[in-house]
């Protein structure tokens, strides 16, 4: 595949479009979830589509695209807010709710699949693509659909920014404002399943929710804004989508739906280890950092209390003298002598000028920061 | 306000979750102006009566009423202060948006705050001496701090009536302190406060009112008058010294 294959080939770029778009919608709303601690709710609602699958193409009898989603919707909505009502009525807590339904629609789902798969109808083939995802059989059509749920969703997020906002952050409060709570918990859940109803297409049941939680998971750690969170996982998923598809197209049978999901946690395994502000690595690097720094600090507080007994403080005392004191290595006494702040002569250090200023101050600031 | 009606009145209110009744039959009269903790061992109902009188638990009986009105009707002279264990502080917003937050209830749907917003919320920031945090990210605030951005949004809320669940929970003396003189001007300025409160011994300090509470309701009235050894063993039990020594 050469990469002008990308502009030129009419599938390809269909395909590239519309995981690119279902990348979008999905890291938009999976801010949403993963901020309300619902990540797994995902998860569920994309199981609890397959019996709607299953049951569209039973009523009607055809493999239609677009009634089969509508089966999808309806099941998944029935499967959210029945996993909403456990929650509130029952003792049961969510993740006992959630894997219940989950396991429970998506059981009925392969059973009614199975059901269809030994029906004498030569139309039946295909319907289990729903599990895994086949982007392969994305057509324009499918992309403006998605395209205008993912304008429609961004219009509603823009609309009801402020109260989105609150009720992720703080719902109680929301519903002591005057606002309903109930509604704006609709309007949000209603677009993610929408969301998640749009990809079981491309990337199928069973990954769905990576989709949704990976981008918006990655985001997180770059930024400590609401709005920027939800901008770049909405990028970090439409290039997940786009560059998924081109893997998979530059290699013969790699399917779409896993490879686009590989590339989201690459997303996110990146995200967890470089991200400045909250990225292992750099807290690794701070954390040591700073180690260093008071193991230095204490030291030279140390010097610093058997220095001010003597009239002259940069009077010679012995290194072992050090020893009853754990925190002193080799090293930090070449760094304090770096910093002019001790002077070592064989086995002996001598406090320097500089070194007790520094050290009063240290001692000081201590002191200060610990009333 | 109309001073012939009380801040506050709930009559026969009932509240349980589950089989078990968190909230037994409480008459209270709130009224106008006053200062007043709500006290009682845990398990007692005290966040779950502010909650009840905000709406946010639904009683299985009984009335409450905020200026002789359902508080439906009167959400915009209310404002409140959640126990700071409520929300998940590494939300990524910073302080002077949360403190935003309570003018969202005055602004009402859709329309987005503005300069005149932002310059309240600034104010109230000021207020409770946080305004040099303005643009910290919460997760990096302090508990004491965490809890003073909290009343800072209450208080843009400019409201008649303040409650709040434990204000003072893990807040060290200066934070007490600096809270409960902003909360002496607000009843200095006619304002009406309620407040979850576990010190039972700061409660003549603090407050001019009181409530008992264990399940139901043992006593309220003002602090001179009520807060004695009899109601403290009533609500606490036989124990209740050990309760304030703690």
């Amino acid at each position: 595949m050469q990469l002008t294959d990308f502009f030129t080939d009419y599938t390809l770029r269909t395909i590239t479009l519309g995981t690119a778009i279902l990348g979008a919608i999905c890291g938009m709303l999976g801010s949403f979830a993963v901020l309300r601690k619902q990540s797994l709710l995902g998860d569920a609602i994309s199981h609890a589509a397959l019996p709607g699958i299953a049951l569209a193409f039973l009523i009607t009898g055809i493999k239609d695209a677009n009634v089969i989603l509508i089966g999808a919707l309806i099941s998944g909505l029935v499967g959210t807010f029945w996993i909403k009502g456990i929650i509130k009525r029952t003792r049961l807590k969510s993740d006992t709710a959630l894997g219940l339904i989950l396991s429970l629609f998506f059981g009925f789902g392969m059973l009614l699949l199975t059901f269809i798969q030994k029906m004498p109808n030569a139309n039946q083939a295909g319907l289990d693509k729903y599990l895994f995802g086949q982007a392969a059989t994305l057509v324009e059509e499918d992309v403006w659909m998605m395209a205008v749920v993912t304008g429609v969703s961004l219009l509603v997020l823009l609309l009801f920014w402020k109260e989105l906002k609150l009720l992720l952050f703080d719902a109680d409060y929301t519903k002591t404002l005057g606002f309903n709570t109930r509604f704006l918990d609709i309007l949000i859940t209603t677009f993610i399943v929408l969301a998640i109803v749009l990809g079981l297409q491309t990337v199928g049941v069973v990954l769905m929710s990576a989709m949704l939680l990976a981008p918006a998971a990655a985001a997180r750690q770059w930024t400590n804004s609401l709005g920027i969170m939800i901008i770049l996982a909405s990028i970090f998923g439409a290039f997940s989508g786009v560059f998924g598809t081109a893997i998979s197209a530059s290699q013969n049978n790699l399917s779409t739906g896993p490879v686009i999901v590989l590339v989201a946690a690459a997303f996110v395994i990146v995200s967890f280890i470089f991200s400045p502000g909250r990225g292992l690595l750099f807290r690794e690097i701070r954390f040591r950092r700073n180690r260093r720094e008071l193991h230095l600090k204490k030291t030279l507080t140390f010097m610093y209390h058997i220095a001010k007994n003597h009239e002259n403080v940069s009077h010679p005392h012995t290194i072992r003298i050090l020893n009853n004191f754990q925190g002193f290595t080799r090293k930090t006494l070449t760094k304090l002598e770096e910093k002019q702040f001790i002077q070592i002569q064989g086995s002996d250090w001598a406090m320097t000028e500089k070194g007790y200023v520094e050290a009063e101050s240290i001692f000081n600031q201590i002191g200060k920061d610990n009333d | 306000m109309n001073n012939s009606l009380p801040a506050i009145q709930i009559d026969d209110l009932t509240v349980a979750y589950d089989y078990k009744p968190v909230l037994w039959d409480i008459d209270l009269v709130i009224p106008e102006g006053v200062l007043m903790a709500i006290v009682g061992p845990n398990g007692a109902g005290k966040s779950t009566l502010i909650k009840a009188i905000l709406g946010i638990i639904k009683p299985i009986a009984g009335t409450v009423q905020v200026f002789g009105e359902p508080y439906k009707k009167q959400v915009d002279k209310v404002a409140y202060v959640p126990q700071k264990g409520s929300v998940d502080w590494d939300f990524p917003t910073t302080a002077l948006d949360v403190v935003m937050m309570g003018t969202y209830g005055s602004l009402g749907w859709i329309k987005r705050p503005g300069q005149k917003e932002k310059k309240a919320s600034l104010e109230a920031l000021e207020k409770v001496g946080m305004l040099e945090f303005k643009s910290r990210q919460i997760s990096q605030l302090s508990g004491g701090q965490q809890q003073r951005i909290f009343l800072a949004r209450a208080l843009v809320q400019n409201a008649e009536i303040y409650l709040m669940d434990e204000p003072f929970q893990g807040v060290d003396a200066t934070t007490e302190k600096a809270i409960i003189n902003i909360l002496k001007e607000l009843r200095q300025a006619g304002k009406t406060l309620i407040v979850v409160h576990h010190d039972l011994q700061t409660v003549p300090e603090y407050f001019d009112w009181v409530t008992f509470l264990n399940v139901k309701g043992i006593a309220s009235g003002p602090v001179k008058d009520i807060f004695n050894d009899d109601n403290l063993t009533k609500t606490y039990g036989i124990n209740y010294k050990v309760a304030v020594n703690n």
